[in-house]
């Protein structure tokens, strides 16, 4: 859909920083942000953002909310529409259009074009609805396959590259007792992380994003070749076993004690991997090998935003917050290796020097030329996402249920779509 | 006028003549405007809501019984509702279960309360407590339940990974709380059960099974009405287990018809305020049966102890 590093290069050269100007007014009164940022590490930064902010503006109070990620995805509602605040955390793409539709997120369309957000002209596109942007990204992160470097040296396995050497690899990794994934699908999404993959490299990111829009029908042949290479990994027993009762946390150890060799997931997995034990030398990353030859690649690289609530009372001190999140140097400290462990969306930010992201940055600008998708929860309408991912999941337990799977799927497109 | 005599048609003031009435529906009224303001008047919303497509947000727009129609037609649904039966059924062995634990228990025997203290202990825990202790046991490797069952030998069972199977692993962890609420309304009643009724029983040879099913239910009968009417509706509101234990998984063959409204209407990927509503109506239906059943049992209790 979007490519967040087309304009890569063009963006690095142009360095000068315009935001500044936002920051000439004097700010008064009260900022008021709600974040979703609970994790331990991010909840660090959103406070030190607040209060770094805080400190910028003496006039300024800024009064910052923390809700649980799960619980925010409901209440994000209800926050909006009664005593709404300034400034609150969402989703890119299409998970922002309910809000846009209900009027609930104010048009900022104005500030891109007044300069604010120098150096994020190629995230732009990810966050404009009818022609409109309505928020600003503040970090992304890629996903792609984690492995274990040492028990693939022990195997004598190199990275795949291609669907062949894919399943070369695994059928060795089978043989030696292991599973070639841990996953944990429990909650679904993981799976639509491994339909993501599958479907792009089968059949490209322009399908991909056709079958997102409801374009094609479920049960189209191509979309069952992609269920077909799926199922090569399934009955060779590539995954691991009663994955459908785990979440992803709890599928971990899994890889940590080395019953599995790898696990396809985003870059937030490796500090999880690193607490598990696992030192960067048993680690390593590798891109989603190719499946049908020629197909430029795409990718998953879901990006969270910040928004301003149509119902804002502070505009000004939100515009400020928003070009100062956004911007380079904010941008390089808070995706740093002490802040988030991401990738920043300004152009002019440096990236963290960490082995996985900076093989992530470099896959993303130089080997995503199909294009970048947010994630099949994001990518696809709501409804549809909750209903695909639960056919996703049964077919990774009973593979048999395919043809029964695509047809409920198909009889949901059918009425979502309309 | 020098005196003032008292004018016969001035009589008794209109509060006066009323107390009688209107003292009653004063004291009552705080209540009933809550009990409208929270049950009554949702409940028609929801029936309203439920002719509608709405997001919750935006317009809402009139699409007569579609909501009702797609039901029909709604897999998903249908397996909501067989697992609401399921439910329904099931739970009620809490009755009898507890009710063999209050006999075995009522006795005097040193430490008994320790010993009652240590069954009714479950019903202390939160829901959710007990979700994640039961889905601990069940862990497909290393839980307790598997352990067991390897030690003995025995195949493994991934019981709330396997979709015929999730339900009934449910339903038996809500039945150990359960059976303990039982328990302890059973133990009640056995307190308040006649001795001389029992010595009288005994004189004319009932034992055993006919002592218990002619003397001792019978004296049961308001604790088994209430055991069953907490029982029923711990049944319909097996929501948290649920949402904690399986999260309506594997591919939602553990839905309720509570879970399936909540994730239509109320979760990260529903907001269909009119599906959810036409699931809570059909919900709502089903209770009403049983809330009939009990206000009815009820006014004839009364009616038996006016006479």
């Amino acid at each position: 859909m979007r490519s967040i590093f087309k304009t890569g290069a063009a963006a690095l050269a142009a360095t000068t920083m315009l935001c500044g100007a936002a920051f000439a007014q004097e700010l008064s009164g009260t900022l008021r942000i709600i974040s979703d940022m609970s994790n331990p590490g991010p909840r660090a930064v959103m406070e030190g953002l607040a209060a770094d902010f805080d400190a910028l503006h003496p006039d300024l109070t800024v009064e910052l909310t923390i809700v649980d990620r799960e619980a925010w995805k409901t209440q994000i509602r209800n926050a909006l529409s009664a005593n709404p605040p300034d400034v609150v955390n969402w989703y890119a793409a299409n998970r922002m259009g309910p809000y846009i539709d209900a009027g609930l997120f104010m048009d900022i369309t104005d500030w891109w074009e007044a300069g604010d957000y120098e150096g994020l002209e190629s995230v732009r596109g990810a966050m404009t609805q009818d022609g409109r942007q309505w928020g600003v990204p503040y970090t992304y992160y890629q996903w792609g396959v984690y492995y274990r470097e040492d028990i693939f040296n022990e195997l004598g396995l190199s990275e795949p590259a291609t669907w062949e050497e894919e399943i070369a690899n695994c059928q060795v990794i089978v043989d030696s007792g292991r599973a070639c994934y841990t996953i944990g699908t429990k909650f679904l999404w993981t799976a639509g992380g491994w339909f993501d993959y599958l479907n792009m490299r089968t059949n490209g990111f322009d399908f991909h994003m056709e079958l997102a829009r409801g374009e094609v029908p479920w049960t189209d042949d191509r979309v069952r070749a992609t269920f077909a290479n799926w199922r090569q990994l399934i009955d060779m027993g590539a995954f691991i076993e009663d994955h459908q009762t785990y979440s992803w946390q709890e599928a971990l150890p899994f890889m940590i004690n080395g019953e599995a060799t790898a696990y396809l997931m985003g870059n937030f997995a490796v500090d999880q991997l690193r607490n598990g034990g696992l030192t960067d030398d048993q680690l390593d990353f590798y891109q989603f090998p190719i499946i049908t030859p020629g197909l430029p690649q795409g990718e998953d690289a879901p990006t969270d935003t910040f928004h301003v609530a149509s119902g804002a009372q502070n505009v000004d001190a939100a515009r400020a917050f928003l070009a100062y999140v956004t911007s380079a140097d904010v941008q390089t400290a808070i995706n740093g290796p002490e802040g988030l462990g991401q990738l920043p969306v300004n152009a002019n930010a440096s990236v963290a020097d960490d082995e996985f992201i900076q093989q992530g940055f470099e896959m993303l600008s130089q080997n995503a030329q199909g294009g970048i998708a947010q994630f099949f929860d994001r990518d696809w309408p709501a409804e549809m996402a909750s209903i695909g991912m639960e056919g996703l999941q049964e077919f990774m337990v009973f593979p048999d249920n395919l043809d029964d799977i695509l047809e409920r799927l198909e009889a949901a497109r059918q009425r979502i779509y309309q | 006028m020098a005196t003032t005599t008292l004018d016969p048609r001035d009589g008794p003031t209109w509060m006066q003549r009323n107390r009688m009435t209107v003292t009653p529906i004063l004291f009552l009224l705080p209540g009933m405007l809550f009990f409208a303001v929270y049950v009554i008047i949702p409940i028609f919303q929801s029936f309203n809501i439920s002719f509608y497509r709405w997001d919750g947000l935006g317009e809402a727009t009139y699409i007569g019984l579609a909501n009702y129609e797609e039901l029909l037609t709604d897999r998903n649904f249908e397996i909501s509702l067989w697992n609401n039966v399921k439910w329904l059924v099931l739970y009620l062995l809490a009755i009898p279960l507890g009710l063999f634990i209050a006999l075995f228990l009522n006795q005097t025997v040193t430490g008994i309360r320790l010993y009652k203290s240590m069954f009714f202990f479950p019903f202390v825990l939160s829901q959710v407590v007990v979700g994640l202790v039961f889905s601990w046991f069940y862990l497909p490797r290393e839980g307790l339940l598997n352990g067991v069952l390897t030690f003995f030998g025995m195949e493994t069972v991934n019981v709330l990974g396997d979709p015929d199977l999730a339900t009934y692993g449910i339903i038996a962890a809500g039945l150990w709380p359960q059976t303990a609420y039982c328990m302890i309304l059973y133990l009640t009643g056995l307190n308040a059960v006649d001795p001389e009724q029992v010595e009288a029983g005994r004189l004319d040879g009932a034992k055993g099974w006919k002592m218990l099913w002619y003397v001792i239910l019978p004296q049961l009968k308001p604790a088994t009405f209430i055991a069953f009417v907490v029982t029923i509706i711990g049944a319909l509101r097996s929501f948290d287990l649920i949402s904690i234990m399986t999260n309506g998984g594997p591919f939602g063959s553990t839905r309720v018809l509570s879970f399936y409204m909540f994730e239509k209407a109320l979760s990260e990927f529903g907001f269909r305020m009119g599906y959810g509503s036409a699931i809570a109506v059909v919900l709502f239906l089903i209770m009403l049966v049983f809330i009939g059943y009990f206000l009815w049992q009820m006014w004839q209790d009364e009616r038996e102890a006016r006479r």
